[in-house]
């Protein structure tokens, strides 16, 4: 029989060997001045994927924290920007939206809208209202634009299924083609995350972007393929309306839901700048977030 | 034992401009940008470079403490920042082998309106804690922060003790192989100070890893075996903690200037601007300043110098044994003075104390903290120690004798003699 003693100083020499042994497995943490490349470091954003969700969460929980209606706020404002533009826009509009109901068509354009604008929005104001966080604890700081977008994807979702219960009030089942919605759908989280991560990182230096990024994306609303369908446009100018990322996603979103005919080339054009952004966008806040905790 | 973290030549520096650049805005940027262009000068003033660290070199090694000191500015922050990773070194080089957390803050990331619980999960994410980790510790967590019923609520409704409590909570539970922690301890009161020390005594004799920077000479004095000591970015002392904190106070003492040099003992803290310079005991039944009874109802007399305006502060009083043992603490919080307004001047801070304690030596240390988060102003080890002598009519030598010292009344009786 081992004596209490005994017993004690076996499992603190067990103890000992096991601190060693992990010890010598642990990889050494090498800290130097940086060096610039193309880094994407996903491992590293995998290791930290848990608080890539608690971030969304918490996000998710102060929004509607000490409202009354919550949730409804984000199905209100596109409902609300719909009725109106279809009151506003109701001759137009039967011209511009083909076989499906005008209200129809601005409505699944408002709600991929809504979406990107808010994801945009919150990303690129996430570095600095995480001010604290960035100046008192270590993690990758692209972690912080991610999950700024990801706590308004349950916004998309909500929007989503109010898309659907608008679809079955006219009468509109989706195509089969809708299985390849969430392609659409993904390019959009792409380009938005571009966006998110790019402008936060300069919005870091410089606060500018905060007071320009409303303006910008009002205008943007415009020239994009919301509440009008590209058709309306004069033929000649149509390829300069494609060069702008959200049109060719946003039309495949819709042909995908409604089964009309898919535009290769817009679509081919918007993944193209969507990606080209989004690595330039990785690029410029790897090349500046060693400066964050400084600059902030 | 094996090497933990290695630091070889680091530095550090900040431009001046781009720290007053802090909001710059794009228009600052033109508007230096055509300036530069029109002078066609680039070079960059010396002066607008400051260096917070400059080539810093030292080894810890595996289940060892150190405590870094130094006055403001020393770059003792930088040096934390940068083993966290949070900022880069402009040259040099660290290894560091094992799980890095580091508690720079209490509550880094604690939301208002969300309730302790959900904070709880959230700046255990923070810290770098898996959920599944926090969820079986969770349970002693709520525990130790003593706030079981409240965990629920949403933390703008807690008193700040609570929300301290809470915070060091769930950073006390985090357990990675090396702890950075910095100047945690300035927060809460005494007793959950004590229990902040216990609980870091508990990691260190662990086997881990805990590098602490603090202001208070006896937390120091009491985790750490090795210290380094900046000044300036620069390296001024690294070695065993006692040498490296004689040279710390035995500099500081050097830039008092008033009497302050006086006191007997020159351990020292803080910057110099509050000092306790003598004690003694007022109204001891021995007529001795530095003596008196044991049970003897007594006043415990510090002269205190203050060389700075409106100081909001409060006071601490420990009493040690031989054997080290805290074995009284006054606060005059329990005191029944909640806040005390220090202007320049010279203060007499009277304690009046009634220690039914044994015959022997004891030392204690004199404390003052600032209410505005400073941490510890200053803390006097005073000198010379204080003598209890046995009550009069006591013939028991004080082996004898238990810490408490309460009259006692003895008596014996006779009840039956068994069949």
């Amino acid at each position: 029989m081992i004596t209490g003693q005994r017993q004690e100083a076996i499992d603190k020499s067990l103890f000992e060997a096991n601190v060693e042994s992990q010890v010598s497995k642990i990889p050494s943490i090498i800290i130097e001045p940086s060096q610039h490349w193309l880094n994407l470091d996903l491992l590293s954003i995998w290791n930290y994927r848990e608080l890539l969700y608690f971030l969304a969460l918490r996000d998710i929980q102060i929004r509607y924290k000490q409202t009354l209606i919550g949730i409804v706020w984000v199905l209100l404002q596109p409902i609300l920007t719909t009725i109106v533009f279809s009151v506003l826009f109701s001759s137009i509009g039967q011209g511009t939206a083909q076989d499906i109901p005008y209200p129809l068509f601005a409505f699944s354009g408002f709600t991929i809208w809504t979406f990107f604008n808010a994801a945009i929005f919150n990303s690129s104001n996430s570095l600095i209202n995480h001010t604290g966080l960035i100046t008192k604890v270590f993690f990758p700081r692209l972690i912080i634009p991610i999950s700024a977008v990801g706590a308004i994807l349950l916004d998309l979702f909500f929007g989503l299924l109010s898309l659907l219960v608008v679809m079955l009030i006219y009468h509109a089942t989706p195509n089969w083609t809708v299985i390849f919605a969430p392609f659409f759908l993904f390019i959009i989280l792409l380009l938005a995350l571009g966006l998110g991560i790019l402008l936060s990182a300069v919005s870091v230096r410089y606060r500018d972007v905060k007071y320009i990024l409303p303006f910008a994306l009002q205008l943007w609303l415009f020239v994009s393929p919301v509440f009008y369908s590209l058709k309306v446009l004069p033929q000649k100018a149509i390829w300069l309306w494609k060069l702008n990322p959200i049109a060719g996603a946003l039309d495949g979103f819709r042909a995908a839901l409604f089964g009309q005919e898919f535009d290769v080339y817009g679509i081919a054009v918007s993944i193209f700048i969507s990606v080209i952004i989004f690595l330039f966008a990785v690029y410029v806040f790897h090349r500046m977030e060693d400066g964050f905790a400084d600059v902030i | 034992m094996s090497l933990c973290i290695k630091v070889e030549n680091l530095s550090k520096r900040y431009r001046l401009g781009s720290l007053k650049q802090q909001d710059g805005t794009l228009r600052d940027v033109l508007a230096s940008a055509l300036k530069k262009s029109f002078s066609g000068s680039k070079t960059k003033n010396d002066t607008d470079i400051l260096w917070a660290l400059r080539d810093v070199d030292f080894e810890v090694q595996q289940g060892s403490t150190l405590g870094i000191i130094g006055g403001n500015g020393a770059g003792k922050s930088t040096l934390l920042k940068i083993l966290s990773r949070i900022t880069k070194p402009t040259s040099g080089r660290i290894e560091i082998k094992g799980r890095v957390g580091s508690l720079l803050e209490v509550g880094t990331g604690f939301h208002q309106d969300l309730t302790g619980r959900e904070n709880v999960y959230l700046n255990g994410a923070i810290l770098g804690m898996k959920r599944r980790e926090i969820e079986k510790k969770f349970d002693d967590i709520v525990n130790f922060a003593e706030v079981e019923r409240f965990i629920n609520t949403p933390v703008k409704f807690y008193s700040s003790g609570m929300y301290t409590r809470l915070a060091f909570a769930v950073a006390a539970h985090f357990e990675p192989e090396i702890l950075i922690i910095d100047e945690v301890l300035a927060v809460g009161d005494a007793a959950f100070q004590r229990k902040c020390l216990g609980k870091m005594n508990e990691v260190a004799n662990d086997g881990r890893t805990v590098l602490f920077v603090s202001h208070n000479a006896g937390a120091l004095h009491q985790i750490c075996r090795t210290g380094l000591y900046l000044e300036r970015g620069q390296m001024k002392n690294f070695g065993e903690i006692k040498t490296v904190l004689a040279q710390y106070q035995a500099d500081n003492d050097k830039g008092g200037s008033v009497k302050t040099e006086d006191r007997q003992n020159p351990l020292a803290i803080g910057d110099g601007q509050v000092r306790f310079i003598d004690w003694r005991l007022t109204d001891a039944s021995t007529r001795q300043p530095h003596s008196m009874f044991s049970r003897e109802k007594t006043n415990f007399e510090f002269t205190l110098v203050c060389k700075r305006r409106s100081l909001s502060v409060h006071f601490k009083l420990t009493l040690f044994d031989e054997r080290n043992n805290e074995i009284y603490v006054a606060h005059n919080l329990a005191g029944g003075v909640r806040e005390t307004e220090l202007e320049i001047g010279i203060y007499k801070v009277n304690w009046h104390c009634d220690l039914p304690i044994k015959a022997g030596t004891y030392r204690f240390l004199a404390e003052v903290y600032s209410d505005h988060g400073e941490g510890v102003l200053d803390a006097w080890e005073a000198l010379p120690k204080l003598t209890v002598l046995p009550v009069s009519e006591h013939t028991l030598s004080a082996e004898f004798q238990g810490l408490v010292n309460t009259p006692v009344t003895f008596e014996i009786n006779f009840e039956n003699l068994s069949a």
